[in-house]
Formats: structure tokens, C-alpha cells, sequence
């Protein structure tokens, strides 16, 4: 006997050394890309990929407010400075007039190599008068100031159509030589880091290097306000807040557990003891997890704060019912039962798609089986003999008498029910929630502040576009040249109000090389000027220059990426042109006309016309939703696996239809009443709640178990106890539920406010409804 | 005793300068409150820009409305269509088929000195062109020159010289000399006026 105890206490520390050891080896992780989705489609991959790795997860706005217009430009041009010599960045752009010189300069030095209209027929004589025509009228126009002192080096308007290339794609306001805010009150920077967006602690330094250099600019002014946003400061600051919050849920539920153990214990002794079940599934959750996934995410410590309360459940029900030791045999298989049905509902969420929940799952199957093996072999060993728990019997009356006024208001349950279904019916589909955003950690103020510099920087609405991959840049390049002709058309028709093609800022070595093979020799251009220019009111000695530009272009080194250092495009083609592992990725944003709807048929259509198949049009809002859809399908089909296995996993242990009725009507009852509960405080249903649904029938089984089996105990006394005990365990339960409810993060806090109650109306009904106790207590009381 | 001596001093000085000029020559004060009178106005113009590298001048035509207090259109019809309008702040460039823009003002000094000169005088907006211009005024009502001057080097820099003809609240001509030597002349021919 004594052999057999040291034993179970010897395998138990071995097993919490493993786990320390695996736990201190586990890397702990708190992006949000836990509740990034996996990969359920081509499409939906790379909206994942662009979320996570893109460049737009690699940008920085930056928004600063000063008193005035040129204390604000001071500001912008020190801030970029500084960054500009940080290697932490790859870009910064904040308009200065030293850009835009770069911008300028590389358009006209290199037009003979960028325009699309270069080919052998725009030099011959008719082209050439063509062309300088065209130019000259346009001089009447609105764009001659500039025109004319373009025109002696390029007459034939070579830099006036790369310029139009990009008209309609916004640009910032400009203040004082800087960019600006749409209402002039910031001034408005963009840093694209040399880290990826995925390697937060390289975006927390980044955002930190901003911080710093902005506080070190000398003379600022105490008032003057940096502000930063994008994809990369959402991760940094949810990582804060998932990481404080943690910890804050953890110390609160494990506070108000001890709290409420204390007060119905009054034994230090068995406090501590009824924590080590708790303590033991804590460290076993996360060993398996890091064991399992090879990280743990914050978010799945943060769930499993809720493990605490229901952990101590078993040595709430072994103290409390250990007082009578009658049927231990019975007591135990109770549990068994009780553990493996909420192991049948967190088994379910292993198979989601969301890595956080099937982290969640694994923990807390890992964590009930350790706490309740510990409470099994180990804590009766540990038990002192002496350790008493005090007379519970007067709470024990007092809940009996409870449970009678419960099951006296039926009729008023039943009608509660009927109006929960009706709402239910009523709202319909309505009730669910189908935006991928609504499982952000991100806050609405730092939505909004996203919002506004967005739409100030001009940035270009990423919501449609095309996709297509290549095997490498050249090819990549000359794939969005092809997809020019019928993107222009589709613009004309009005399908599509513009496009914006990297092609366009550096065409591929294949163009190049073709435009540079137009050009001519200088006395062949000089013969055809000649003519070109016979009625026509320039002299061709006016146009030495372009004759030695032409000259220069044809020995031009070709563009390559290098070429656009310094500018604006440089960006632009790092961000539409993304390296990956395998080939090169290529997007092409589109802009969509005044009813901001692009249809995607007639896109589709004329990329089949001009024979580009491999080309993807994606409607990002629309495969959001989607993807979305997906999701709440997918949880909805392993909430009912889960819901089924739980039923079957009654069935079979206890051999009776009417008892697992019993069991089930309660869970069912409660999943009902905390739905309609939800949609009538306003809440909108994310998958989530949906999830939370799912173990409020796995935690809430445990209840509606032992109620179901206390109404077989013979003995009235050992009946009350087993209340007793019940009532305690759904305490600590509802409560760590209820710290989580309390949390900051959407998706912590909307597990929290469907299983907290949910656990309680399980235990609530389960009384309710039970129709031996009923009359017994009848029979008690006559 | 001391303070009406000073005012009555001023009121002759003030007298004495003002008298000569009202006898025959119109005031600057009476032409702006003329043409601010004038609450829109019609006409077509026909532009000739003499550019140095180009010998023969570049004509253009087309129709220039003006809407108080603010709105100045400038549709060109030939040789290319183009619209050009100014509301407030906003310029809207638009060119059929093609694009279509709009800027801010104060962002382009050097499309501001072109526009705002004309819109100011056809508002009779006094105090807005001499924020900007030098503005001299001869001849009688019927037939009058003012010429304009600007006085910020960032837009001296593009333009020298504004000078309007005009009968009555009607412009007849606007003459722009620019610094690089260019020059422009726009004939306006009023279509209707209230």
C-alpha cells in the first residue's frame, strides 16, 4: 500500500519535471496569427500571405501634429532624415521636394526606355510629325507651361505619357514641401521596414527607432503629437495587449479561485492541495502544446486561464463528496465520464482551422487529463487524515431548498425557452457576425486612426487586383506588360476606373530592349526630323537636345530595380512585385469606377479574351468573407461532431436512453438560453461564440453528470453533498469564465461571456429539470 | 481742441490727393465694385501664346464663365478639348478621354498666378488681388487698362506682368508676359452679362 503511494507521488514529480523541461524549451508567441487562418484555398492563401509577410504588413504611416504648417514640415524632414540613415528601414518618403527631384529625373532621363509608345515607327517622319503636332497643341493647353520646356529634349511628349500612366492613383496633399493630411493638420510620413511584418520584435524595434529619433529631434515642441499605424503596429500593440492581458486573467482567475476555495475550505491545507491538480494540468497544457505545435501561442494561455477552474473541479468533488466514502467506485466513473466528455468537445477543436484553437484544444485535453489523473492517484495519497473539511450541511439544505422553488417556476423555464427559440428563429441568419475583422485584438480608435491616414496617404485601395506568379522578376515583368492592352480597354469601357502596373516604372529587359532597338541612328533620326518638320513651326536646330538624348539613350544601361533607388517606385515595385520561395508573385491593383464595384465577371472575361488564363482577378473584401464563411462553416461542423461524440460517449457508458435525455436536455436547454441571451444584448456571433457554444455542452456535461447521478444516491445526506460540491466546482468555473469575459480581446472575451453563463445555466437547468429530485424533496419536506 | 485739429488735417490731405483723380479717371475702388456687381458673366476667348521655341503663335478657343463668388471655368475647344475649372481652392483639370484632376490652389503657385488674377478681377475682389499683385489702374470707365504686378517672388518668378482691357465690368483682353519672355494674349468676347 505504502509502495503503491510513493509510487503514484514519484511518477507524478517525475512527470512535472518533464513538463518544466518541455515548458522552459517552448517558445512563446503572441502575434496574431493565431487567428490567421491556414490555407483553405489558392486565393485565400495569398490574402493569408500578404496579411502576414507582404509589404503592406511592412509600412509604416506616420502622422505628426505641430502648431504649425512648418513646424510640422521641420519635424517631417528632420524624422526622415534620421530614418533614412537607419538601417531598420529599406524607405522613407514623406514628399520632400528631394523625391520628387528623384521621381522626376528618373522618368525623363530614362523615357526613351519606359514609354509604351516607343517602337521603330514613332522616329520615322510621319511618327515624328505626328508626335511634335501633338505636343505643340498640347502647349495651348493646361500642361504647357510644362510642356514647353520639355518639348526641345523631348518633342515627341514621351515624359507627358509616362506622367499620365499615373493619373488617378491619388497622392497626398502637400504643405509647406511635405506631404499632408487631407485637412492640412499633419503631416503625413510612409517607413517601410527592412524586417518582415511577421518578425514583430524587428517591427517593435522599428516602431521604437520612430519613437526615439521623433523625441531626439532637437527644438520639438512639448505639444507636437508622432502617431503610427498599419498592419505592423496593430501585431505590436496586440502582442502588448495579448501579453498583459494574460497575465492580468491568469493572476485575477487564479485570485478568485483561491479566494473562493478559502471560503468554503477554511483549510489552507486542502487549498493548497486542491491547486495542485490545477497546477499540475497548467504545466502538462503547455508542455504538450510546445510538444505539439513547437510554440504556444498567448492567446491559448489566455483561454487557458479558464483550465484553472475547471481543474480544481475534481478535488472540489473529492474533498467534498470524499466526506461520504460510500460508493468511491461510483464517484469515480462519474469522473471518468465527466472528463471524457469535456475531452470529446475540446477534441473537436484539435481539426479547426485557426491554429489558436486547436492549441486550445490540445491544452485543455492535456491539462483535464493531468488534473484529473493527479486528483485520481495522487491527491488521495497526499491527503492528511486529519485534514477535515468543515460541515457543509446548511449550505447543502439551503440549495435543496433552492433547487425545490427551481423546479416549483417550471412552467416559467418553459416559456423563457419558447422565447429564447422564437428570438433565435426570428433573427435568423442575422445573428452571425461576417467580417474577418470582428476577431481583431485591434481597438476601434486605432481603427479609426488607421482609416484616416490611410485615406490621406492616397494609399491605394487594395481591395481588387490581379495576381499571377512567374518564375522569376524578368518574366514577372513582361506577364503585367501583357496584361496592359486589356486593361486599358477594360478602363475605356469603364469596367475598371484605372490600374497601376510596376511594369509601368520599370519594364521588363525584354521591352527595354526592344524600345532601345528602336531608336535611331543619329543621321537617320536627323534626316527624318528633317522632313518631319517641313510645315511645321519649330526648326530642328531647336532640337539639338532631343537628337543627343535619343543618342545617349541608345547606350543606356538598362532599368533594373537599382535604378529606382531614391524614388517613389521603388516601392511601388517592391510592393507589387514580391520574391517568394519559388517564384516571383505580381499584383497589379485595380481601381474601381464611381459605384466602387468592379465586376469581376467582365474582368474575368476580357483576361480569357486576350488568352492571360493564369491570371487571377481577387476581390479581397469578397474572399475575406469567404474565407470568413469557411471558418464559421467549418466550427459550425465540429461543434456538432463535438455536441455528437459527447452524446454517444453518454450512451454507451451509461447504457440508457432516458438518463443520457436527461443529461442533455439541461446542455441544450442552456446552449439555447445563452444564444438567444447574446443576440438580445446585441452582440453579433462570431465563431467564437460558436465555439463557446460547443464547450458549454463539454464543461457543462460535467454538471448535469453529477446532478443526474446525485438523484440515484440513495442516502439524502450524501446527495446534498454531492450539490454542495457541484455548486463549488461551477463556482470557480463561472468565475474564471468570468475574468475572461472581462478581457480586452475580442476573442477571449466572446469565449468567455458564452461559457460563463453557459456553465451556470447547465447546472441551473440540470436542477431544474430533474425529475427524481423533485420527489424526493417532496417527500422529504411531507 | 489738439485732436480736431489732427483729424481736420487729415481729411485735407486726404481730399487733396483723392480730387484730382475723380475729375476724369476711373478709381480702383469704382472698377472692383463694378465688376463685383457683375454676378456671372459668358464669353468665348480666343488665346494666342507666343513661345519662344515655336514660330508661330499657338491659338487656341474656347468659352470662359465666370460664377460669383468664386467658380471661374475655362473650356477650350480647339485644337484640344480641355476643361479648366476653379471652384473655391479646388482646380479640376479635365481632359476628355483621358484625365481628370483636381489640385489645390495653394499647392501650385505658378498655375494660382494664371487663374487667380482673372477670377479676382472679375470678382472685384480687391483685397484678394493685392494680397498677391501690384494692381495699377488707368483710363476712363469705358475703355480701361490694369495692370498687374506680382509682388511674391515665387510667382515673379513665372509671370512679370497681367494686364487687363476692359469696358465697364466687361474684360476684353488679358495679356500675360512670363519671365522666361513668353507672352500670351486672350481676346474675350462677352456672350451675355448681368
Amino acid at each position: 500500500m505504502k509502495h503503491q503511494r510513493l509510487v503514484a507521488v514519484a511518477l507524478w514529480l517525475a512527470g512535472l519535471a518533464v513538463c518544466a523541461l518541455l515548458v522552459a524549451r517552448t517558445h512563446f508567441v503572441a502575434d496574431m496569427s493565431a487567428f490567421l487562418p491556414k490555407a483553405p484555398n489558392a486565393r485565400q492563401q495569398m490574402l493569408v500571405e500578404q496579411l502576414r509577410d507582404g509589404i503592406i504588413a511592412r509600412l509604416i504611416m506616420v502622422g505628426i501634429e505641430a502648431d504649425s504648417p512648418a513646424e510640422r514640415a521641420r519635424l517631417s524632414e528632420a524624422l526622415a532624415a534620421d530614418l533614412r540613415k537607419n538601417p531598420t528601414f529599406v524607405g522613407v518618403q514623406n514628399g520632400s521636394a528631394e523625391t520628387l527631384a528623384h521621381d522626376q529625373a528618373y522618368f525623363f532621363d530614362n523615357r526613351y526606355l519606359l514609354s509604351p509608345s516607343i517602337n521603330a515607327d514613332r522616329f520615322s517622319a510621319n511618327g515624328l510629325h505626328e508626335a511634335i503636332q501633338t505636343s505643340i497643341d498640347g502647349l495651348s493647353g493646361s500642361a504647357g507651361m510644362m510642356l514647353k520646356h520639355l518639348l526641345p529634349r523631348d518633342p515627341t511628349g514621351e515624359t507627358l505619357q509616362l506622367i499620365e500612366q499615373f493619373s488617378g492613383s491619388e497622392q497626398p496633399n502637400s504643405v509647406e514641401g511635405v506631404w499632408a493630411s487631407r485637412d492640412g493638420k499633419r503631416a503625413l510620413l510612409l517607413a517601410q521596414t527592412s524586417g518582415a511584418g511577421s518578425d514583430i520584435d524587428a517591427q517593435a524595434q522599428a516602431q521604437a527607432a520612430i519613437k526615439k529619433a521623433f523625441a531626439e529631434i532637437p527644438g520639438r515642441k512639448a505639444d507636437a503629437r508622432l502617431l503610427l499605424s498599419g498592419a505592423s503596429v496593430f501585431s505590436v500593440s496586440s502582442r502588448q495587449t495579448i501579453e498583459s492581458e494574460v497575465t492580468r486573467l491568469a493572476t485575477a482567475s487564479t485570485l478568485l479561485v483561491i479566494c473562493l476555495l478559502l471560503a468554503i475550505y477554511r483549510s489552507p491545507t486542502l487549498l493548497l492541495l486542491g491547486l495542485l491538480p490545477v497546477f499540475s494540468g497548467a504545466l502538462a497544457g503547455i508542455a504538450a502544446v510546445g510538444l505539439g505545435f513547437g510554440q504556444i501561442h498567448g492567446l491559448t494561455l489566455g483561454f487557458g486561464t479558464t483550465l484553472i477552474g475547471e481543474a480544481v473541479d475534481y478535488s472540489i468533488y473529492l474533498f467534498i463528496q470524499r466526506a461520504d466514502t460510500g460508493d468511491a467506485r461510483g464517484f469515480w466513473r462519474t469522473i471518468r465520464l465527466g472528463v471524457l466528455t469535456s475531452i470529446a468537445g475540446f477534441v473537436a477543436l484539435l481539426f479547426s482551422g485557426f491554429p489558436g484553437l486547436s492549441q486550445l484544444g490540445l491544452y485543455s485535453i492535456s491539462g483535464l487529463v493531468a488534473a484529473a489523473l493527479v486528483t485520481r492517484f495522487v491527491l488521495p495519497q497526499l491527503i492528511p487524515a486529519k485534514a477535515k473539511l468543515r460541515d457543509l450541511s446548511r449550505f447543502g439544505l439551503l440549495l435543496n431548498g433552492a433547487i425545490a422553488r427551481l423546479q416549483s417556476v417550471r412552467s416559467g423555464i418553459v416559456i423563457l425557452l419558447l422565447a429564447a427559440l422564437g428570438l433565435l428563429i426570428w433573427r435568423g441568419d442575422a445573428v452571425w457576425n461576417r467580417e474577418l475583422g470582428a476577431l481583431s485584438p485591434v481597438s476601434a480608435a486605432e481603427q479609426k486612426l488607421d482609416t484616416e491616414l490611410r485615406g490621406d496617404m492616397g494609399a491605394p485601395e487594395m481591395r481588387y487586383m490581379l495576381v499571377l506568379t512567374a518564375p522569376d522578376v524578368e518574366h514577372a515583368l513582361q506577364a503585367a506588360e501583357n496584361l496592359s492592352t486589356p486593361l486599358r480597354e477594360l478602363t475605356q469601357q469603364g469596367v475598371i476606373a484605372g490600374f497601376t502596373s510596376p511594369a509601368n516604372v520599370l519594364p521588363s529587359h525584354a521591352s527595354q530592349q526592344q524600345r532601345r532597338a528602336a531608336l535611331p541612328e543619329e543621321s537617320a533620326l536627323r534626316t527624318n526630323l528633317g522632313q518631319a518638320l517641313q510645315d511645321m513651326p519649330i526648326k530642328a536646330e531647336r532640337l539639338e537636345g532631343f537628337v543627343a538624348d535619343i543618342g545617349k539613350a541608345r547606350t543606356a544601361p538598362q532599368l533594373t530595380r537599382a535604378s529606382l533607388n531614391g524614388t517613389s517606385s521603388a516601392l511601388l515595385v517592391d510592393s507589387l512585385v514580391v520574391q517568394r520561395a519559388r517564384d516571383v508573385l505580381v499584383m497589379l491593383p485595380l481601381r474601381a469606377p464611381a459605384n466602387g464595384e468592379i465586376n469581376a465577371a467582365k474582368v474575368d472575361q476580357a483576361l480569357g479574351e486576350a488568352g492571360l488564363p493564369v491570371t487571377t482577378f481577387i476581390d479581397l473584401k469578397a474572399e475575406s468573407f469567404g474565407l470568413y464563411a469557411t471558418y464559421l462553416h467549418e466550427a459550425a461542423v465540429l461543434a456538432g461532431l463535438g455536441c455528437l461524440a459527447i452524446v454517444v460517449l453518454l450512451l454507451v457508458f451509461l447504457r440508457s436512453l432516458p438518463r443520457t435525455l436527461r443529461i442533455c436536455a439541461p446542455l441544450a436547454c442552456s446552449v439555447l438560453c445563452v444564444t438567444a441571451g447574446l443576440v438580445a444584448t446585441g452582440t453579433s456571433l462570431t465563431i467564437l461564440h460558436l465555439v463557446g457554444l460547443l464547450l458549454v455542452v463539454a464543461v457543462g456535461s460535467n454538471y448535469a453528470l453529477f446532478f443526474d447521478q446525485s438523484t440515484l444516491q440513495e442516502d439524502e445526506a450524501a446527495r446534498r453533498q454531492t450539490i454542495v460540491s457541484l455548486c463549488v466546482a461551477n463556482l470557480t468555473t463561472v468565475s474564471s469564465f468570468g475574468v475572461l469575459a472581462a478581457s480586452k480581446v475580442p476573442v477571449l472575451s466572446a469565449l468567455g461571456l458564452t461559457v460563463g453563463p453557459g456553465a451556470f445555466l447547465a447546472l441551473l437547468f440540470s436542477a431544474a429539470l430533474a425529475p427524481k429530485a423533485i420527489k424526493s424533496l417532496q417527500g422529504n419536506r411531507a | 481742441m489738439r485732436k480736431i485739429d489732427c483729424c481736420k488735417l487729415a481729411l485735407s490731405l486726404l481730399l487733396c490727393t483723392a480730387l484730382p483723380a475723380m475729375a476724369a479717371e476711373l478709381q480702383l475702388g469704382e472698377l472692383m465694385q463694378m465688376l463685383a456687381q457683375a454676378k456671372s458673366a459668358k464669353a468665348t476667348f480666343i488665346e494666342k501664346k507666343y513661345i519662344g521655341i515655336v514660330d508661330k503663335p499657338v491659338e487656341s478657343s474656347g468659352e470662359l464663365s465666370f460664377t460669383a463668388p468664386d467658380k471661374l471655368e475655362k473650356r477650350t475647344l480647339k485644337p484640344k478639348a480641355e476643361s479648366l475649372v476653379l471652384d473655391g481652392d479646388a482646380l479640376t483639370v479635365d481632359i476628355p478621354g483621358k484625365r481628370r484632376t483636381t489640385i489645390k490652389l495653394q499647392d501650385y503657385p505658378e498655375v494660382a498666378a494664371f487663374v487667380e488674377s482673372i477670377r479676382g478681377t472679375l470678382a472685384g475682389d480687391r483685397s484678394a488681388l493685392e494680397r498677391v499683385y501690384k494692381l495699377e489702374l488707368s483710363g476712363h470707365p469705358e475703355k480701361w487698362l490694369l495692370v498687374l504686378t506680382p509682388t511674391q517672388a515665387k510667382m515673379s518668378k513665372i509671370v512679370t506682368r497681367i494686364r487687363m482691357q476692359g469696358s465697364h465690368s466687361e474684360i476684353k483682353s488679358i495679356d500675360f508676359d512670363q519671365a522666361d519672355g513668353d507672352r500670351s494674349e486672350m481676346l474675350v468676347t462677352s456672350i451675355q452679362a448681368q
